[in-house]
Order: structure tokens, then sequence, then C-alpha cells
């Protein structure tokens, strides 16, 4: 019987085991040292501000594992042995494998900057992060001020995490508008006027210099480029993630900045397998990153490689890109490609919509010849994301989107709709003369 | 967490400290409960009108005061922060403190009125004597134990109910959803029933909304014919009473799903919306606890239906002098109604019902077993050697009092604002059962964006393990779902939605989410 082992209890790793846990009889063995179960990452902030405890972030409960026979070792994996097929873990103890796959995720970037590894200063991804976090940060006594690098969605989070502790906050933010090497401007700039709106100090256009140590070695304040001065007791370092790959230095598996993996997901060494934030496919595929670090990617890379690992060999070959994230009391969904104006072609075209005084928005991408649909975020509406798939799928125009919007509606019953309001612009702004269809369950459910 | 110091400061620090203005909000609100506490007391305040008037505006001001200090000076949204680090919402100190006091209340208000001060023959003394003026203004009677219950019940569901809008400002559904709760415990709980009473004093107390078997007294002798005696206004009620079980609730059930009733109008949902709305996250969420659910609720949904059906048999006569139904058409006819139900159920529905066919079919047989031996071996009503009579004071007292007064409220603080809802309402079991079968609501699945985050499932009254449907990309269809739309609200990514559709495909469940390879959802999918 194969004996598989996943390096890595995250998403990536025990969907995987899950699904081939459901195709075969194997012997699953998950490694992980940083958890005893498996827990939602994305849902640590919550444990910080008291919405959750710890426990409720795991999906399943305890028992789950023994019943569906997939073995939990806790333990570090200090080294891969492909000659002889072995795993060495951190207390000295081997573990043999028939396929190895490794699901061990990311850690937060630091790009040197002097004093990066004071006490104090710290990024958040782990459980581990969040327990120093707890530490760092307990209270606004403790911590008077925290500064945060990089304005991406985990600096926000923590932003928000330390706000619920009503810890002052400097959010230092390297681009001129927050994400917009993501957002359209519209949006970025949305998101700043509701970043200040939380009492944050968002410094835009801003660069960590250095961070300064008190006598003990501990974080006492930052330089920023503009020459300012921040005391603080805590820094976060949120400028983005990399692959967690460096006990894989010597292994004979192909790196890059990722583990190189081919669309099968398989690393150069045979039986051996990446997946989740760490896999670096070779070509980035359609307009996606070849490092995907995304809980939907992670997911479906998992889906995918079970079928290859149980005899059904699959292509890692994702559908239309999605994406989710939530900006403080703003909750975003993208469907599509919509590129902000520093990465978009000259093709894509954009229609934004603003609510007059809410934080409400859309934008919805276009191909300015053909007015093919090709994007749409939202800020603030909920929408079907089976919908905007098949439209994506069916290359309908933005016409047609603007016609059946309402239908692809998706926020709670009672709520305002201001699809009427959308179209009325859309149809200023482009002089069509298109008037909503009203939402049909006929039309949603055919295409379910 | 929780292996390193926190801070022993008492008041705490933010989110788990109360800000100035709650402190002084609290202290007004505790000024307005001292009165009615010092009442027990017996001490002579004097004018009771005014004192009982200063006392719930103080309540009333205290409660408003300290929502409007939690959160008029926040953004709207989910506010959540330092749910699980106060004592009160997470079993702490003061959260045993106010279970052990809620319970005590309902010890003493069903078992020893006496204490609160109602005398049975003279003037009423004490807590209740406070109420006496508020209590003849309206119905012309001196108050009870039960008037001022239903007094604070009242202002409870107003006043936390203004602080719960003002929460989930930034949602409609949660506000509309509230306001009719509002309405239909003030109106129909409080105020209909205490001037029926003064226009026609031998209609039973009667809350029109409050439908069998809820109040599983509804069909007693003394209301029966307390109904029977006042003419065609009792008769109506009376046939109200009985359409709102066959017709009614199964419309509306159908339609818009258990909600309409649960979380839209009635009264203990109510309570547990708005005065229970800081335990919801207390509920057991494990499997193990949505086992013990559907037995114990269903077994009290068998033991009503019993003693119901031995309660009417046993006054009912054998011929049809005294009541046009005899013993033999109303024993047949309960079969009858449940053999039906049950056959359609099997015959059509087998799929929904899935493992719990069993017990649905050992359910049934109880009930058809005990009536057959009811009406050959005793005739009078007897279960085997327990009078209906003795059903009856049973039933009331171990569900009617105990299961939903002393357990379902007095247990918020410690397991969670719906225990009599999730584990002892028949109601609630019925219109569930009703839910799952034949109904067109169902909590809708946003294809593949769950992030497994587990809010909705923290926050989920009714212990409904709901991220383990989302993140499979699976509707949620679930008998105890009471609709109250926490979940959805408290989703981070917009994952669930509340709505009522076609019945055709209302359960989807999903192996592979959307957002993969199509090909592979077809193939995984279609097994």
């Amino acid at each position: 019987m194969d004996h598989i082992v996943i390096i890595g209890n995250g998403i990536s790793g025990v969907t995987l085991a899950r699904h081939i846990r459901k195709l075969s009889d194997k012997k699953i063995t998950i490694i992980s040292a940083e958890s005893d179960y498996f827990f939602s990452r994305t849902a640590l902030m919550y444990v910080y501000m008291g919405h959750m405890k710890f426990e409720h972030t795991q999906p399943y409960e305890n028992w789950f594992w023994k019943k569906n026979r997939i073995d939990l070792v806790k333990g570090f994996v200090e080294k891969v042995e492909t000659d002889s097929k072995k795993l060495l873990l951190k207390d000295s103890s081997y573990i043999s494998y028939d396929k190895l796959i490794i699901a061990t995720g990311s850690k937060p970037n630091k790009f040197g900057w002097p004093g990066q590894d004071l006490k104090g200063v710290q990024g958040l991804y782990s459980k581990q992060d969040l327990e120093m976090l707890e530490k760092n940060a307990p209270n606004n006594k403790v911590c008077n001020r925290a500064v945060i690098v990089g304005g991406g969605l985990i600096g926000i989070e923590m932003a928000e995490m330390l706000r619920s502790r009503e810890i002052p906050v400097t959010f230092l933010v390297r681009e001129k508008s927050f994400w917009n090497g993501v957002l359209p401007a519209g949006e970025s700039a949305m998101i700043n006027e509701h970043i200040l709106e939380h009492h944050i100090d968002l410094q835009l256009d801003t660069n960590l210099e250095k961070i300064i140590s008190d006598d003990n070695g501990r974080a006492k304040a930052v330089v920023t480029d503009k020459g300012e001065t921040i005391e603080c007791n805590v820094v976060g370092l949120t400028a983005g993630v990399a692959p967690n790959i460096d006990f894989l230095k010597d292994s004979g598996i192909e790196l890059g900045r990722g583990i190189k993996v081919n669309r099968f997901l398989e690393t150069n060494v045979k039986d051996v397998y990446a997946i989740g934030d760490c896999a670096e496919q070779h070509e980035g595929i359609g307009s996606r990153r070849p490092i995907e670090a995304v809980w939907y990617t992670g997911r479906m890379m998992g889906e995918a490689l079970a079928q290859t690992i149980c005899g059904q060999k699959r292509e890692y070959n994702p559908g239309h890109w999605f994406n989710s994230a939530k900006f403080l009391d703003v909750e975003y969904q993208t469907y599509g490609w919509v590129f902000s104006e520093r990465s978009k072609k000259d093709n894509e075209h954009h229609f934004h919509w603003r609510h007059a005084t809410e934080k409400i928005c859309i934008t919805v991408a276009f191909d300015k010849d053909s007015y093919q649909f090709l994007g749409i975020n939202t800020f603030g509406i909920r929408m079907r994301h089976e919908i905007f798939d098949q439209w994506l799928t069916e290359n309908k125009d933005i016409d047609h989107v603007m016609t059946y919007l309402k239908g692809a509606n998706f926020d709670p019953e009672f709520y305002k709709l201001y699809e009427d309001e959308i179209v009325a612009k859309y149809n200023a702004d482009f002089n069509k003369n298109i008037s909503p269809k009203k939402k049909s369950w006929k039309r949603i459910f055919s295409i379910a | 967490m929780g292996n390193f110091d926190r801070s022993m400061s008492l008041a705490g620090e933010p989110p788990k400290a109360l800000n100035t203005g709650q402190k002084l909000a609290v202290l007004v609100g505790m000024t307005g409960m001292g009165i009615l506490i010092l009442q027990l007391f017996n001490l002579k305040l004097g004018n009771s009108a005014l004192w009982l008037t200063i006392s719930i505006v103080a309540i009333f001001t205290g409660i408003i005061w300290f929502s409007q200090a939690a959160y008029a000076h926040k953004q709207k949204g989910i506010k959540n922060d330092g749910v699980w680090f106060k004592s009160i919402s997470s079993r702490g100190v003061l959260a045993w403190m106010a279970g052990i006091a809620l319970t005590g209340f309902y010890i003493v208000l069903y078992f020893y009125p006496q204490y609160l001060g109602l005398v049975k023959d003279g003037d009423n003394t004490g807590l209740i004597a406070l109420f006496d003026p508020l209590s003849k203004g309206l119905s012309g009677n001196p108050a009870s134990q039960w008037f001022v219950y239903g007094t604070m019940y009242t202002v409870a569901i107003l006043a936390f109910g203004a602080k719960f809008i003002w929460k989930y400002r930034h949602n409609k559904y949660e506000q509309l959803r509230t306001v009719s709760v509002m309405f239909f415990q003030t109106a129909f709980a409080f105020f209909i029933p205490e001037i029926m009473a003064r226009l026609n004093g031998d209609l039973p107390y009667y809350d029109l909304k409050n439908m069998w078997p809820l109040n599983y007294y509804n069909f007693e002798r003394y209301r029966i014919n307390g109904f029977i005696d006042s003419g065609s206004v009792g008769m109506t009620m009376l046939f109200f009473g009985i359409i709102s079980i066959f017709v009614i609730s199964p419309f509306l059930t159908y339609k818009y799903g258990k909600r309409w009733y649960c979380s839209w109008v009635c009264g203990c949902g109510g309570l547990a919306e708005t005065a229970g709305d800081s335990f919801r996250q207390l509920s057991d969420k494990s499997k193990f606890a949505w086992k013990v659910e559907r037995w114990v609720v269903h077994s009290v949904v068998v033991f009503v239906t019993l003693m119901t059906t031995a309660v009417i048999y046993s006054y009912l006569g054998n011929d049809t002098s005294k009541y046009w139904l005899t013993k033999t058409m109303f024993i047949s006819g309960v079969a009858v109604i449940l053999t039906a139900i049950f056959a359609w159920v099997m015959i059509y529905k087998r799929e929904e019902l899935a493992k719990d066919a069993r017990y649905g079919a050992i359910g049934y047989f109880t009930i058809i077993a005990v009536l057959i031996g009811m009406h050959f071996f005793s005739g009078s009503g007897n279960i085997f050697i327990f009078k209906a009579e003795t059903l009856r004071t049973t039933y009331s007292f171990l569900i009617g009092s105990i299961f939903s007064g002393v357990i379902g409220t007095g247990f918020y603080p410690i397991l969670g604002n719906r225990v009599w809802c999730r584990f002892g309402c028949p109601m609630a079991a019925m219109l569930g059962f009703q839910q799952r079968m034949f109904s067109k609501f169902r909590i809708t699945t946003n294809g593949g964006q769950c992030i497994s985050c587990g809010n909705c499932s923290t926050y989920c009254e009714m212990g409904i393990d709901v991220r383990a449907y989302a993140q499979k990309g699976e509707n949620i269809v679930r008998s105890s779902c009471v609709g109250c739309g926490i979940c959805s609200a408290v989703c981070p990514r917009g994952v669930l939605k509340l709505e009522n559709g076609p019945e055709k495909g209302r359960i989807n469940s999903k192996d592979v989410l959307l957002g993969n390879d199509v090909d592979l959802m077809d193939l995984v999918n279609s097994k």
C-alpha cells in the first residue's frame, strides 16, 4: 500500500488528504510543526479580535482524522532525502514515503531592513505569529503604537486586529494609494478613505528605512524614508509572503522562488509534488502568477493532485479567476480579471460606479473593441459566483452583464439594490440605452 | 490560546473593558432593576405607578444608552470584538452569576410566586403589587406573577431589540426581523390579550401568534369551554387555533421556511434574538450535540402529541350530546392524519429523510400503538397507568416550566440563547420537519468563495455547523435553522444568503468547488 506523506496541514495538504481518502485506501500521513490539527489560517485575525476562540478556526472535529485514517504527525521536517525516500525530522526520527507532497505554504517577506530581526518585529502568517502578537501587543498599555509595513491584505488585517484593542496604528504603504498594484484607482482611493475612517494613520508613498532598537534588543521606533522617526513597540512586517522552502535547499528538488512544478504539480524528482503557496509553476497559467499564494488556489491544487496520486493523471487547470477579501468593514469580491492602471493592457477598459455616500463601488473590465466582459470587482455588494463564472465562460459582453446584473446580486434580503443606478451610469458613460432585467430564478438556476 | 499571562487588571482593556458611557448606562439600568429587587423585600415605596414608571424608564434608558456608547462612535459593520474575552459572553464569572440569578428567578416565578408578592385572596404585595396599577389600567384586574413576567419580557425584547438594531445598523434583514418580533411581542403577546380580557371576561387568555404545540394547553377542556361559551368570537379564535396548525403555518413555512415564525414572530425566539443575542456563540456545534438534539426534541413532539390527544380524548363523550366530536371520531381522526403524513413522507420524501427515516417510523408507530392501547384498553384517556391529567401536569412541569423557562432562558449565559428552541420546542421541531421536507427556503452557498473561517458556525445560535456545508459548496437545508441570518451577516466573504427559491436543486453537495477545472468538477461531482 502506498504511503502518501504530506508536509503541511494547511488547506492545500488537507484538501489533498481528504480527496485521496475519498478515492483510495492509501496510507496517509500529514506532518506539521505548526498545529496539532488543521485550522483556517484566514481566521487567525478573528482569534486576536475575540470573535472566535482558536478551536473555532478548526473546520473538522478532532475525531475526524482518526475516523478517516489520516495520521497526523507533529514535527518539523529538517531534510528531505529523495534517494532513500525518507524525511528527517527535527527530533531525529525518520519517516519513509512512497509519494511526498510538499505543502508548506509561505512565510512573511523580509527585505533586509536594518533591525528586522529585533524583538517586537513580526509578520502575521502562522499560529506562532498570532501567539507572538498576543505577547507583543496584548493591549494599548504594553503596546502604545504599532507600525505596519506593507500595504496588502495582511497589512490591513493586522491594522484591523490592533485597532480592535484600541492600539494606535501607523500604516506605511509603499504605493501612492492602498494596494493600487492590484486595485484600479477609484477602488483604491475608496479604501484609503475607509482606512482613515478607522483612525489608522495611513502614510502612503512611504518606505521603511530602518527599525531602531532599545537597550534590550526590542524595537522602539522606525525611521521612514521621509525622515520621520515613529516611536512604537511593535512593527508588523506585511510586505507579502514568500514560499516556505528553506529546508529543501540541498534536497535536489528544483527551486526557484518556490518549488518548481509542472502542470501536473510534479517536481523534477519522481514521486515528489508541491501544491499551494509554496509551488511555483514554470510559467503562470493564463493571467495567473507562477506562485499563487491564495486560499482558493491551494484548495484547487489539492483537489486536482488527488486525482493524479490516485491514478487518474490530471493537470492543474484552474477555471476563471476569483478571489475575495474584507477591508475592515468593506467586503470585496472579484470574478475574472480586473487589472489596476499599473498592469492593465491597452484593450482593457473600465466602467466604474461608486455610491455617493456609502463605501460601495464596482468596477467592470471589458475589451474596448469587442465589449467582451473581462471581470468585475465589487466592494460592499455581494455577487453570485456561479453567474459570473458562467458569463465568463460564455464570453458575454458587458451589455449583457449590465442587463442581467440584478440576477447576480447576492446581498442579504431587503438590502437596498443599486443596479438601476449602476446601469444608468453605464448608459450615461458609454452612451447606451440598456434597461436592466428583473431577477429571474429560472435564469439563476438554469446556470447552477 | 491562553498559555501566556494577560494583564491582571480587573477593569480589563479594550475591547473587553466598558467605556465610561457604558459604565454609566449600566448604573442607570441597574438602578431600575434595583427598584424592582427592593420590592421583593416588600419595601413600601408609596406610589406604585410612579416607581414602576421610574424603574422601567431607567431600564430602557440604561440599555439604550449602553448601545449608544457601544456602537454609535464606530463604523457600521460586524461588532463582535472581544466577545470571547468578556466574562458575560464567554461563560466567565459574570455569565455564571447571571445564569444562576435568572434560573432562581424562574424557579420562584413558576413554583413560589408568593415570594414575588402574589396573594390569592386579597391585595398583592411586594413586586407584584408594584405592577397592579398597570395591570388594572389594561385589563382591569390586579397583576399576577405572569403579568409581571410578561411586562418584563416585553421590556427586554423592546430595549434589547433596539440594541440589536443599532448593532446591525448596516443590515436591513436583521433590522426588519427585529422590528417584527418587537411588534408581535408588544401587540400580540402583551396588549391584545389584556384588552380582550377587559372586553370579554369569559375568553381564555389567548396570544394569537402562539399556536399548538407551543401552547400545549390550547385544547384543554376549560379553554375549549371558554371558547364555546364566548360565542362567535370564541369559536373564531378556536377555529384560528386549528387552521394555524394545519393551514397557515405549513403554507408560510413552505414559502419562507420556519423563520417566518421562529425569528420573526415567536416570543421565545424574540427574547432569544434580542436579550439573548450576546450568547448565541455559546451553542454546542459538535456532531454529538446534534444527535442529542434530534432525539430530545422529537421525543418532546411525541410526548406533546400523546398528551394533547389523551387530554382531549378524556373529556370528549361517547355520544354527541356534549361536543359534536366523539371519542371514537377524534381518535380515528388523529390516527388518520398521522398515517397520512407518515405515508406521504415515506412515499414522496424518503430521500430527504435519509437515515432519519427509521427514527420517524419509530416515533410514528409509538404514537399509533399508544393511541390504540388507550382507546381499547382504558377508554378514558389513560395511557398505561397514567391518567391524561397526570400526563398534562407532567408535561407542563417538565417541558412547559423546567425546559422552556428554567433551562431555556435561565441558562442563556451558559448554553446559549436557543437551548429551548433547539432541544425542547415541539413547535420548532414540527416547523423544522416541514422546512426540511417541503420548503423553498435554503441558505445558498456562493460557489467557491468559502474560506472555512468559522464565523458562521461560531455565531449560529442553533449549533449548526454552517461551515461544514459552506466549505463543500453545499446549500444549508437544516430543520433546526431558524433563519436568523447572522451566519450571512458575519461571513467576511459574502458566501451565505438566506433565500426562497425553487425546491429543485435546493441541496447540491459538491466535492470539487466552483473555480476549479470544469472537467474535474464534472468528473468528481457527478459521482
